[in-house]
């Protein structure tokens, strides 16, 4: 009965089991937009150069979301944690005096410890409450961001080009980097097409940047520690049979997890051209965990691959949703269609079972 | 210890147990422990009050407020906990379906208690709509109901902005153009609710030294508390209490466990929608995109300041809570200035302490769990050791 049931298949209903429904409507509606955007009458080139700007803002703090999801501790609803040892990194090295390139480097080097401190203590909290991850790093990231924006008015910070204008106490709701560090990946190797009349423009430093990250972490995925985190993630009690330090593997995941989001919140920034402080980082969780999962990773299964596919799924649909929707139907729709995709991703993936947890 | 082998194995047992050896000492200790939110909050707020400056009869007033406001949103909770669904962050599903009722009222210019119960007995359909679909997703990701109601709280906040600003007047009716935005159709970013405004709170008010009790609206939370001890005592209470306590052992017992798990959600949706109303009655108008954002967090952070947990709640934890809870966010800002001479940070602190309690529950419950866990596990080794010793 059911090998003829199997038979009867439509060969959709197999893309649909292999693809997943959600990310199809969702590929499907992008694909929808790129063929709608020259009909609207808006330049396509311009909505190809917006979107791969977006995935070169945005595509290392999605790729933080890997090494945890590797390991087994679910989507990682504390990357604000990760993005405040960004925030820390970046506003030190500005008030050390750092500027341009410099500041970068810079903003990296000094993340990296407070990076590593809070990763730690992360993950020794997570090793404690294996099982209930998801919902305790959601609030463990709200309580450090709000803790934050206290620090952020209590930390005597100096340098008049980020403290608060009158009172010269406190940092800034949002500063620019002009003279910091904006734009040094994007700028690099920067390819402009517009001396030849399309307006295409390819940030290629940081797509490289992003490249050597990604590379590095599918590098280490295949060494033995990387090995034997798969192992935790799939099969927590094999593992531990088999002679890994669960514990141990576990902690060395979320610090990865964490300093990826220092790394990527100080690369967003970079692309970006500001640095938003208080209750920004918050922002910052749902449209990584939401882009990884329409990339197709689920709550314990996540590869590059996914990362990038996802990225470009969900910057392109936050990107060319506003300019096309709204030329077609005459209302901005944009910011709806993006709560709901983002969100309903989550809750898809959620529901869906899920074999090695528990 | 052979005594031990028959009895069944489980945490009351071992909790027993450990009282009757425990000294005085310990056992005050663990009194702490148990309270040690609660016990924190009556430090801060003793040491704030005075600090903030304001007048006892301000406070009051103020307290009582809130607590005719709030009570019975934070009571909509205590039913999902029951069932073993723990913090029901979906809560605010109802508060949407609340909010919907209430602009529907207002374009009909129903006013008065007569449109804050017509409002309630719309919003019914929508809160049980919304708690059903909640429940069926929730018996779908057994063991992460709380992200998932969490995460369900910002996927209907979009299909709800989606209806109130596109569909609402171009698709839904909408009569008054005072409440559509000008640009046709949508609902504006406020909701007037003048002429409904505390129609609860003064129906049967009494002043007492500048103290104003609204006591309609301490007899409606009575009539909540009193309903939710009678439905302990029925059958669906009970069958609630079982599945909370072992869903397998339920199940193995005839109990449907996913239509009560649904039942005990779309029970709480339904409360909250009327929690919602009440609220905004008394505050008389609300942001139509917002109001239903932080009533989740806040309710929650309230209950588990009154001593709650993930996995236990009662209606005393609801009124400590919000006293404690409340009290400390009215006197925070003020002894904020005090201490620091920068009003931000008390604002921040507050938040901070709210969200601070929160996480400190839930890892609380967390490592609890798993204590539980390994402690049945070590139990059990060791009855089965023992009665290997005894063939």
């Amino acid at each position: 009965m059911s090998k003829s049931e199997q038979l009867q298949q439509t060969r959709f209903g197999q893309l649909v089991n292999t693809y997943g429904l959600p990310r199809l409507i969702i590929t499907g509606f992008l694909i929808f937009l790129f063929i709608m955007a020259p009909i609207t009458g808006s330049d396509l080139a311009t909505q190809i150069t917006n979107v791969i700007n977006r995935f070169s803002w945005n595509a290392v703090l999605v790729l933080a979301m890997v090494p945890m999801i590797h390991s087994g501790c679910g989507l990682n609803f504390g990357i604000p944690l990760g993005v405040l040892s960004g925030l820390l990194g970046g506003t030190l090295a500005i008030e050390m005096g750092f500027t341009g390139p410099m500041s970068f480097v810079m903003a990296i080097v000094v993340s990296t410890p407070f990076a590593i401190l809070f990763g730690g203590g992360y993950g020794a909290l997570l090793n404690r409450i294996k099982g209930g991850e998801m919902m305790v790093a959601t609030y463990v990231g709200f309580s450090s961001v709000s803790f934050m924006c206290i620090m952020w008015l209590m930390i005597p910070y100096k340098n008049p080009s980020i403290v608060m204008a009158y009172t010269g106490v406190g940092l800034r709701s949002m500063f620019a980097l002009d003279s910091f560090y904006a734009n040094v990946l994007s700028k690099l190797f920067e390819i402009d097409l517009n001396p030849w009349g399309i307006n295409l423009v390819i940030p290629t430093g940081s797509l490289l940047f992003f490249a050597l990250l990604a590379f590095l972490m599918w590098a280490f995925l295949h060494t033995k520690t990387g090995t034997a985190m798969t192992a935790v993630g799939s099969n927590p009690t094999f593992a531990k049979a088999s002679g890994i330090n669960v514990d141990r593997i576990r902690l060395l995941s979320v610090i990865l997890s964490t300093w990826l989001g220092a790394i990527g919140i100080i690369v967003y920034q970079q692309g970006f051209g500001f640095v938003q402080l208080y209750t920004a980082p918050q922002n910052m969780t749902m449209p990584a965990v939401a882009a990884v999962l329409i990339g197709g990773a689920s709550v314990n299964k996540a590869s590059i691959s996914n990362v990038i596919i996802g990225t470009l799924l969900f910057q392109g649909l936050v990107t060319m949703t506003p300019t096309v929707i709204t030329a077609l139907i005459h209302t901005d729709v944009s910011e709806v269609i993006r709560i709901i995709v983002s969100n309903g991703m989550v809750v898809y993936a959620l529901t869906r079972k899920t074999e090695g947890l528990k | 210890m052979s005594s031990n082998k028959n009895t069944p194995l489980g945490q009351r047992n071992l909790e027993s147990m450990h009282n009757y050896a425990t000294p005085l000492g310990r056992r005050i200790l663990e009194l702490v422990r148990n309270y040690a939110v609660p016990i924190m909050f009556i430090i801060i707020c003793a040491v704030c009050i005075p600090l903030s400056g304001f007048s006892t009869s301000y406070l009051l007033n103020e307290i009582i407020t809130r607590m005719g406001r709030n009570i019975f949103l934070i009571l909509s909770l205590l039913i999902p906990i029951m069932s073993g669904m723990g913090l029901n962050f979906g809560m605010t599903l109802g508060a949407m379906a609340g909010q919907i009722a209430l602009i529907f009222v207002t374009d009909w210019q129903i006013w008065g208690i007569p449109g804050v119960v017509l409002a309630m007995i719309l919003s019914v359909p929508l809160s049980a709509l919304l708690g059903l679909m909640c429940g069926k997703l929730m018996n779908m990701a057994k063991g992460r109901e709380m992200i998932l109601g969490y995460m369900m709280n910002y996927f209907v906040g979009g299909l709800y902005q989606l209806v109130v600003l596109y569909f609402m007047a171009s698709i839904i009716p909408i009569k008054h153009a005072s409440i559509r935005l000008p640009r046709g159709f949508g609902i504006r970013t406020t909701v007037n609710l003048t002429n409904m405004r505390q129609c609860l709170d003064n129906e049967l008010a009494i002043f007492y030294n500048g103290v104003k009790i609204p006591v309609l609206n301490f007899i409606i939370i009575a009539v909540l508390c009193l309903f939710i001890v009678w439905f302990r005592r029925t059958k669906l209470g009970q069958d609630m209490r079982a599945v909370g306590q072992d869903m397998d052992v339920a199940q193995a017992a005839g109990i449907n466990v996913d239509r009560t798990r649904i039942i005990s959600i779309i029970i709480s949706t339904v409360f909250a929608g009327f929690g919602q109303i009440i609220y905004l009655q008394n505050i008389g108008n609300f942001p139509t995109y917002t109001a239903h954002s932080q009533i989740g967090m806040f309710c929650i952070a309230a209950l588990l300041v009154g001593g709650a947990s993930v996995e236990k709640a009662s209606i005393g934890n609801v009124f400590l809570g919000v006293i404690l809870f409340h009290t400390m966010f009215i006197v925070a800002p003020k002894a904020g200035v005090a201490i620091t001479g920068d009003a931000m940070i008390g604002e921040y602190f507050r938040v901070f302490v709210s969200y601070g309690v929160i996480t400190m529950a839930l890892i609380m419950y967390e490592i609890k769990k798993r204590r539980a866990r390994s402690q049945g596990g070590e139990l059990l080794a060791l009855a089965q050791k023992e009665g290997g010793a005894a063939s």
